[in-house]
């Protein structure tokens, strides 16, 4: 937490109100800011579509999540066919801001350098996106989740377009709350990364939250991985 | 110089200069403890007895039926926690919109071994006398229901609500049963509303200083005489054993002088802040399309602006238009710490998207014409900007079905 403190005020001529106050979330006791990276994300977002009926020529689209949810991203992607490699990563999102700013921290990931192959970016997690971010608030982390789910499905969308269909990637996993794309591995890893009750595993994943009778199932599932690594 | 627009009166208020005045001298003056027999001692312990006598009068209470607590969560505590544990598995009633202290505490009492009915409210956020009626038992001991609701504002019709139960309690009476006691969150409410319990009808008054240009940390407790609670906090013995620890003797002639000062200006200030409110609500419900106000659009508290915008995110609201100086509050998940949207909105039968996208603006006595043309010059801008942005098209029409289908019935926590 100092060294965001410490980012954020030798930021010049830029200081105001907002970027010298922490936030203190309703309701709880943490105080967080966000990092000037995140800020400058949200205010200034890269590759954003302001207008998706103007979106043409693509070669790849994914959605995930729902309003329900409080988290829905849609990305475009242009492919080099020849490099296999993004050429570039378009989007939209509805969410908070470390969800945009997360969204357009992606879409600089997958197209910068000359782009990213695509056997990379099918690889890219959500703590890659918060480390670029400089780090969100704990409390924020979930916000970010939805995005390497977004590019995976968009590059899925590109294989299929392209008639690549053998390099699908299926996630051989069972989904457990469909509008916010979660699936029993995603609770295994939030178990495995220390989150042993509803609420830690919601506070990662989102599990639930717009599907509350989801919830057992979850919950039976953060029982079965927590005895199975801890038990 | 930045603007700077504070639009967040219902989550606390700036200390009026009058009240810090008032409490200046039982700083570093009269620092006694209030228990003590000399003259020090002597000079805090006149100061409370004034401050009490101070709220009796607007309460039309007698001055020892006012406990003064750590605030209003803790007045609520005590309200709560200190009527049930006087029995073994009890019933308490409450509604679906009650602040968190409320709530909270009911799931406190619920683990040991008391019944917690939750009310629902209609599409307007109130609670109706058929519910309440239908939900109380033979062993209900406590129902609480809040004066004015923190988030949307809606006041309920408290005198009516008391009546009904002081009727239900004469036939109770008849039957042998136990009374049951009727307590009111009125803490968003004691700086603007009539608050005698003579004619409100309650047996337990909640009210706090920071709502009301007072100081955090303070609050205090009607309690009707005869009325039977146990502490929740042991120690010294003070206030009538009801409340043990030294005095906050500043924060109590804080506590007094801010009611006395808000409730004497309060009709004014009232017909002010109606105007302010209204031309905000209209002024955004004309010129921002697809939004709605949440909580009835009268019977809501003069300061109370809540209206949700529907196809995008209140925390990335939030933060646009903090960047231009202007501070309001969301119900959006995103700020609550369990990921769960504004129970409040969706108590009033709201799906969560509509919940996610809800602002509150609440409105203060530095509150003037100028700050609520600023915010109808922005609010419309930044919601264009992030709904262009969002993927999101929320169906107004699925959004009004939902509301009218809600199931509104009497859950058991």
């Amino acid at each position: 937490m100092s060294n965001l403190k410490t980012k954020a005020s030798t930021k010049k001529n830029k200081t105001n109100l907002a970027s010298s106050v922490d936030v203190v979330p309703k309701g709880t006791n943490d105080v967080w800011v966000y990092t000037d990276i995140v800020k400058d994300h949200f205010f200034h977002p890269k590759n954003l579509v302001m207008d998706a009926s103007k979106m043409k020529g693509y070669d790849g689209l994914g959605m995930v999540g729902s309003p329900a949810c409080g988290d829905m991203m849609k990305i475009w992607i242009k492919v080099d066919k020849k490099t296999d490699r993004i050429k570039k990563m378009k989007w939209q999102t509805f969410g908070c801001g470390s969800a945009i700013a997360a969204t357009s921290m992606l879409s600089v990931m997958a197209s910068e350098k000359g782009g990213m192959l695509i056997t990379k970016a099918l690889e890219i997690k959500p703590q890659d996106i918060t480390k670029r971010l400089g780090d969100l608030p704990t409390r924020k982390i979930h916000c970010s989740v939805l995005g390497d789910k977004a590019l995976r499905s968009a590059i899925n969308n590109y294989f299929i377009k392209s008639g690549q269909k053998d390099r699908v990637v299926k996630e051989q996993v069972r989904m457990i709350d469909k509008s916010a794309q979660v699936t029993d591995h995603d609770i295994e890893e939030a178990v495995l990364e220390g989150a042993q009750t509803l609420e830690a595993v919601q506070k990662k994943t989102k599990v639930g939250i717009g599907n509350p009778e989801v919830i057992p199932e979850v919950e039976q599932l953060i029982r079965f991985y927590t005895e199975k690594y801890f038990g | 110089m930045k603007k700077y627009i504070y639009l967040d009166n219902a989550a606390t208020t700036a200390t009026d200069p009058r009240v810090v005045k008032a409490m200046e001298p039982y700083w570093t003056k009269y620092y006694g403890n209030p228990s003590s027999l000399y003259y020090l001692g002597l000079k805090s312990k006149e100061a409370i007895s004034i401050s009490r006598i101070k709220i009796s009068k607007i309460l039309d209470c007698q001055a020892d039926e006012i406990i003064f607590t750590g605030g209003g969560t803790e007045s609520i505590n005590l309200a709560l926690k200190g009527v049930m544990s006087k029995v073994k598995e009890g019933h308490l009633i409450t509604s679906s919109i009650e602040h968190h202290a409320v709530l909270h505490a009911a799931e406190t009492l619920k683990k040991s071994g008391h019944k917690i009915s939750i009310l629902p409210v209609d599409a307007e956020g109130f609670v109706n006398l058929d519910d309440i009626s239908k939900a109380i038992e033979d062993n209900t001991r406590l129902i609480s229901i809040m004066m004015a609701n923190n988030e949307i504002g809606v006041i309920q019709d408290i005198q009516k609500i008391g009546a009904f139960i002081e009727k239900i309690n004469n036939t109770r009476l008849q039957k042998g049963l136990a009374k049951i006691y009727f307590h009111t969150d009125a803490c968003q409410a004691s700086g603007n509303l009539d608050l005698n319990v003579k004619k409100l009808h309650v047996d337990l008054l909640t009210i706090n200083g920071s709502k009301i240009y007072g100081p955090k940390g303070v609050g205090a407790l009607y309690i009707k005489t005869g009325t039977l609670l146990n502490p929740i906090i042991d120690g010294g013995g003070q206030e009538k054993n009801l409340r043990s620890g030294t005095e906050n003797v500043p924060g109590i002639v804080g506590l007094a002088t801010a009611l006395e000062l808000t409730q004497s200006s309060k009709d004014k200030e009232n017909a002010r802040l109606i105007k302010l409110r209204d031309q905000l609500i209209n002024g955004i419900l004309t010129t921002i399309p697809k939004t709605i106000l949440n909580g009835h659009p009268t019977k809501r508290l003069a300061n109370n602006v809540n209206i949700s915008i529907l196809d995008i995110e209140g925390e990335a609201m939030l933060l646009y238009l903090d960047e231009i100086g202007i501070q309001a509050s969301t119900g959006s998940a995103c700020t609550s710490t369990t990921l769960e949207p504004s129970h409040v909105i969706r108590a009033l039968g709201c799906p969560y998207e509509v919940a996610h996208g809800s602002m509150r603006f609440t409105l203060g006595k530095d509150t003037k014409v100028e700050d609520i043309k600023y915010v109808l010059k922005h609010l419309p801008k930044i919601v264009a900007h992030l709904r262009a942005a969002s993927p999101v098209i929320v169906n107004m029409d699925e959004v009004a079905k939902a509301i009218k289908n809600a199931p509104r019935k009497i859950t058991e926590l």
